[in-house]
């Protein structure tokens, strides 16, 4: 569970985030959305603590988090998993070594458990035959996929995903949004998505916040999203042609 | 001149926070220290890029920075009245105090410096650096920490390059018949005070950690896309090399005025 408390984040004069208030809970997919350039990166690195906000409060489980100790801080970050919105893998490094490197980096496991963990969550973002590839000789779409499976790895306990899915093909883009959402449920993560996938939105969003002009405008479910009547979502949401038919057909099925 | 270099850096840089910046740095360096198995592959592989990889081009100026004060002395000298042996003693005394440690070090500023400045910059632009902070990892520690130990190893080098040197002296003084073999051995082995070369040493290691650190500090804290790697790569060569200049003059006179 992570609860957000007007959090209020600015660089130099142009104030990005203004006062968002929020909560994540366990074991749900939670997403955000929002027009490109509303700020959902700057609010998943302010939750992350890779920004400080100026003010407001962000607390995990119950602690806040500028009230942690280094200590703490660091062991927090241990249980947390990130995919950033450009992959972020380590280019020194290849495929495998990329998602060993928080095994190593933290656990007392012998090569061939890690080798083992590696496999196994190579094998679960379909990732099988470019184990001994660096980052620069696989395609975008690969490396989201091995910038998932990196941060799965340890099993967090949180979990922060940029846009997993851009930059994939739909039915990749599904494989992955599904394995987000078993393993959140199987492990009980705290899962938090940026995304600007309409189709994880309907398929995934357990728990929908869509951020507008670094303001909250409007927040709840998948359900939800269809039904409502708050035009400044609905003309985000389908803004396309073929959504508006669609859920014009879904309300006429229902009455 | 170090105010007109200041002035022009005034608009880039303000001077306090980033030397405050420096010392925080240098010191979460050392913080929560990289588990020991990872740490030592880490720093085999900067050896590798940093010593083993500037040894080729440090001997090749070394060699020929040797041949070249040889001749220039050599041709200084019209009176008859000055010893043979002096253009082996003048080109054993500029090698050892001045051109190896110091005229090397400012060419590893560009050579090491700029790897440094751009591969961190480039992991900081990347969000690689993010991403090693999010795991709980000590990025300073774990990118930084392998570089000073590596060029622990830099006054290696700088020796190979003070023999070279003077071979490089050798070989120009005799060869283009400027001096005997023997006159410059002799002069080579004339007056020789041990402590200029525990000078030479001590301002070699402090240059290392220059090396090490400055730029590592400027690609570190850059901010920007790909264009700004290159641009502190250039201000990272600049300042390292201001730097290594002004530690030079504090450590000759503190060593040996
Ligand atoms: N480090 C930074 N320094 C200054 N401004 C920034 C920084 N990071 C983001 N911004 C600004 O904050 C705003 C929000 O950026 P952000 O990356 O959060 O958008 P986003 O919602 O993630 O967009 P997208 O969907 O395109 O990824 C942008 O106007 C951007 O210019
Ligand atoms: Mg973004």
């Amino acid at each position: 569970m992570i609860e957000v408390n007007d959090i209020h984040k600015s660089f130099g004069d142009t104030h990005i985030l203004k006062g968002v208030t929020t909560s994540f809970s366990k074991g749900k997919t939670n997403l955000i959305i929002g027009q490109s350039g509303s700020g959902k990166t700057v609010f998943l690195k302010c939750l992350l603590g890779l920004f400080t906000p100026e003010q407001g409060s962000i607390s995990y489980d119950g602690k806040i988090y500028s009230e942690m100790t280094d200590e703490e801080k660091r062991n927090l970050r241990q249980e947390i998993g990130m995919v950033f919105q450009g992959s972020a893998l380590f280019d020194s490094m290849t495929v495998e070594g990329n998602v060993k490197f928080p095994l190593e980096m933290f656990t007392k496991q012998s090569q061939s458990e890690m080798q083992d963990r590696a496999d196994f969550v190579l094998k679960r973002v379909n990732l099988v035959d470019a184990h001994h590839k660096y980052p620069s000789e696989i395609s975008g779409g690969m490396q989201k996929r091995v910038a998932i499976a990196r941060a799965i790895v340890m099993n967090p306990k949180y979990l922060f995903c940029d846009e997993p899915n851009s930059g994939l093909d739909p039915k990749t883009a599904i494989v992955i949004d599904n394995l987000i959402q078993e393993i959140t449920e199987e492990y009980d993560i705290t899962t938090v998505i940026n995304t600007h996938d309409m189709n994880s939105v309907m398929e995934i969003g357990k728990k929908i916040l869509f951020l507008k002009d670094g303001l909250k405008a409007w927040e709840g479910t998948n359900k939800e999203i269809f039904k409502t009547e708050n035009e400044t979502v609905t003309d985000f949401v389908y803004s396309s042609d073929l959504f508006k038919k669609v859920r014009q057909m879904y309300i006429e099925e229902r009455n | 001149m170090l105010f007109l270099l200041g002035y022009t850096y005034f608009h880039h840089m303000n001077y306090l926070t980033s030397i405050g910046r420096y010392a925080i740095m240098i010191k979460d360096v050392f913080k929560k220290p990289t588990k020991w198995r990872i740490m030592k592959s880490l720093i085999l592989k900067e050896v590798d890029e940093l010593i083993f990889g500037s040894l080729g081009i440090l001997i090749f100026i070394a060699f020929f920075m040797g041949a070249v004060v040889a001749i220039q002395t050599a041709l200084n000298i019209t009176s008859e009245l000055i010893p043979k042996n002096l253009v082996g003693f003048a080109t054993r005394q500029s090698i050892i105090l001045e051109f190896a440690p110091t005229f090397c070090s400012i060419i590893m500023a560009g050579k090491v410096g700029s790897y440094i400045t751009s591969s961190i910059g480039t992991m900081r632009v990347t969000e690689q650096i993010d991403a090693l902070e999010v795991m709980g990892v000590n990025a300073l520690n774990y990118l930084v920490f392998p570089k000073i130990i590596a060029l622990c190893l830099y006054p290696f080098i700088i020796s190979i390059a003070m023999y070279v040197g003077i071979f490089g002296g050798w070989m120009a003084a005799v060869f283009g018949g400027f001096s005997t073999s023997a006159d410059f051995i002799e002069g080579v082995q004339l007056d020789f005070i041990p402590f200029h070369v525990t000078y030479a040493f001590l301002k070699t290691l402090v240059f290392a950690f220059v090396l090490a650190t400055v730029p590592s500090y400027h690609g570190f804290y850059m901010t920007g896309g790909a264009l700004e790697v290159g641009k502190a790569s250039t201000t990272s060569f600049v300042w390292t090399s201001v730097v290594i200049i002004v530690a030079n003059y504090i450590l000759t006179q503190l060593l040996l005025g």
